[in-house]
């Protein structure tokens, strides 16, 4: 252990609670401060001016920065190994931003099939009136993911755990895969959180999270938040490199090095685009933070009791969670998740030949007591949801099927109840929908 | 937010040096003394050109009341100030000097600031040129390779946090007004 302060290596518990925030010099607040304001004061006209060109670091207008949201952003850069962080309203706008920030028209996205349905909406119909193709491959298969690859792909992504059927993605293998080509690996590691996996120890460049989820954890607020390992040589890329017309032709690259991604990123898009996190929201996720390793390490330990539990059960027909020997990941969860891969996963009830198991799953979910039935995952409440008929039901049965979602799926998110007590809810509901 | 009192964690993120490197070129003390005590920067190669990376990091250093002598054999005057062709004909000490040029070129210039007695020499973000360093180095100056002075005052001061950037620091002491 060492006794010097100056160069310390503290640990992710220690980050989780002090990281992005030193007691301010004038009231010395230990909390985090609210600062609820839409504008920041000027010193003068020439530092507006300066501020206005990215030529001093400072406060704006909250939609570009505020100090609230700068300790959430700091916090998760410090959690993940990143360099920085630019916080967004939501995982979806830090998808978003994501792309928008890194892609021009015409360039091509390849991504994992096995993504959250809104994910796969995004990249499929939103970015498409970008002029911005998305390929899907089957994230287990690296063979796939090379073939997909053109002279105009400009971003691989995937998530550290599948959403729905819990596939593990070969983080190592897909990142190398992708610096051999000069592009760069996203990462959305929501399911996972930094408590978990840090895909950029394992050489992702951008890492995406919806912090609603276990971020937040108690399911009261939506944000998301965007980070970089700084390690990209961005200068093949002419939306990081090139001289850009919003701020007098300024270099990014050249001028902000590793920093270029996330300047760009809050500098341009999240400006442009208004898709800011309010500090309030902000606050509740750093609130969340602080708990963040204790609640995934209950939550995943009860998650992987109640897969066992499920897996020997007479009414169910199969379980997939990373976590158990039977899944096809279990090998690369035990890599990259030696913790236990998440919370989140699902499972089939059987069901006779010839029966509806869409009725089945329904009246399983209506008889249950203690499962909230909702569109949300990493509460601290366990919940339980449908995808075929919520969450995935605008896609095509064809995408449903390449996402691995059936119409017998049921997803649970464990939460922190008593897991005797989940065991007794779901054992209830089993009994119940076979009636 | 301000700084806490000189506590930070190893920085290590973005640097092309190896951890012995780091060590000693890198050394968060060392950096933190230097933007402490320094005032007077000499830097070489500062563009006349307001977009470029070296006029941020000058103007912004002038703006936290560094006094900063450019060198540029291109230029009469840069932000205000009376420009010289080296660091040999700059008529006043100068306690850093901060390199904007290419690594190759730092040997030399390490060779000007030991002749001129500068404190420390600085070479910017991904500039390594350890012949450069070792030849300061053993004139008893201090010396920072592949960092940014910009970016290492935000660290220390409060600024680059602000940006969402990690500064690696954390400290549960009460910042200090500076």
């Amino acid at each position: 252990m060492s006794t010097s302060s100056d160069n310390r290596s503290f640990g992710f518990e220690t980050r989780m609670v002090h990281a992005g925030h030193v007691p301010d010099a004038v009231t010395g607040a230990r909390a985090v401060p609210i600062y609820q304001t839409t504008s920041f004061v000027f010193e003068d006209a020439e530092q507006a001016a300066q501020l206005f060109e990215l030529k001093q670091y400072g406060n704006i207008y909250t939609r570009i920065s505020n100090p609230t949201t700068a300790v959430f952003e700091e916090r998760m850069a410090s959690l993940e190994g990143a360099t920085g962080a630019v916080a967004t309203a939501s995982g979806m706008a830090a998808q978003l931003v994501t792309f928008l920030t890194l892609l021009e028209p015409g360039d091509e996205i390849v991504a994992s099939s096995q993504l959250y349905g809104g994910s796969i909406t995004q990249l499929v119909h939103t970015l498409r009136k970008f002029n911005l193709p998305v390929r899907f491959v089957d994230p287990c298969n690296i063979d796939e993911w090379e073939a997909a690859i053109t002279p105009k792909t400009r971003a691989l992504y995937g998530e550290t755990i599948g959403n729905p059927r819990g596939a593990i993605l070969d983080i190592e293998r897909i990142a190398a895969l992708a610096a051999s080509r000069g592009i760069p690996l996203i990462v959305d590691s929501t399911m996972a959180t930094p408590a978990l996996c840090r895909p950029i120890d394992y050489g992702a460049t951008l890492v995406v999270h919806s912090a609603t989820k276990f971020i937040g954890g108690h399911g009261t607020t939506l944000g998301g938040v965007l980070l970089d390992s700084g390690k990209f040589d961005f200068s093949r890329f002419p939306t990081i490199a090139a001289p850009s017309p919003a701020y007098h032709n300024l270099r990014f690259y050249d001028t902000f090095g590793h920093y270029a991604f996330l300047m760009k990123a809050r500098a341009e898009t999240v400006r442009d685009t208004g898709a800011c996190l309010s500090p309030f929201n902000a606050f509740l996720l750093i609130q969340g933070l602080e708990t963040l390793s204790l609640r995934m390490e209950r939550q995943t330990q009860s998650a992987l009791a109640v897969a066992k539990f499920l897996e020997g059960h007479a009414s169910v027909a199969w379980v997939a969670y990373a976590g158990l020997p039977s899944h096809p990941d279990h090998a690369l969860a035990k890599k990259y998740l030696p913790k236990g891969p998440g919370a989140v996963f699902s499972f089939g009830i059987k069901a006779r030949a010839g029966e509806d198991v869409r009725a089945r799953g329904r009246k399983f979910i209506e008889s249950l007591q203690l499962f909230s039935h909702l569109a949300n995952i990493g509460d601290v409440r366990s919940l339980v949801i449908h995808p075929a008929s919520t969450t995935h039901q605008q896609l095509s049965d064809a995408e449903l099927a390449k996402g691995g979602v059936g119409a017998d799926l049921i997803r649970l998110s464990i939460g922190l109840e008593n897991v005797e007590d989940l065991l007794w809810d779901l054992d209830q509901a089993l009994l119940a929908q076979s009636r | 937010m301000g700084p806490g009192p000189s506590i930070a964690c190893a920085v290590t993120l973005n640097s092309a040096l190896t951890a012995g490197q780091q060590k000693l070129y890198q050394n968060p003390r060392v950096i933190q003394r230097l933007l402490r005590e320094t005032r007077t920067i000499a830097i070489v190669g500062l563009s006349t050109d307001p977009q470029r990376a070296s006029w941020f990091v000058g103007n912004y250093l002038k703006n936290e009341g560094y006094r900063i002598i450019p060198v540029n054999p291109k230029a009469d005057e840069i932000m205000g100030e009376k420009c010289y062709p080296s660091l040999a004909a700059i008529p006043e000490p100068v306690d850093l000097v901060d390199i904007f040029r290419p690594a190759a070129e730092a040997t030399a210039i390490a060779r000007e600031a030991v002749a001129v007695r500068a404190k420390a020499l600085w070479l910017q973000l991904k500039l390594v040129n350890i012949e450069a360093a070792e030849i300061a180095a053993r004139a008893g100056l201090d010396v920072v390779l592949d960092r940014c002075v910009k970016m290492e005052h935000g660290r220390y001061f409060g600024r680059l946090h602000w940006g969402g950037m990690n500064t690696e620091i954390i400290c549960a002491r009460k910042a200090r007004l500076r």
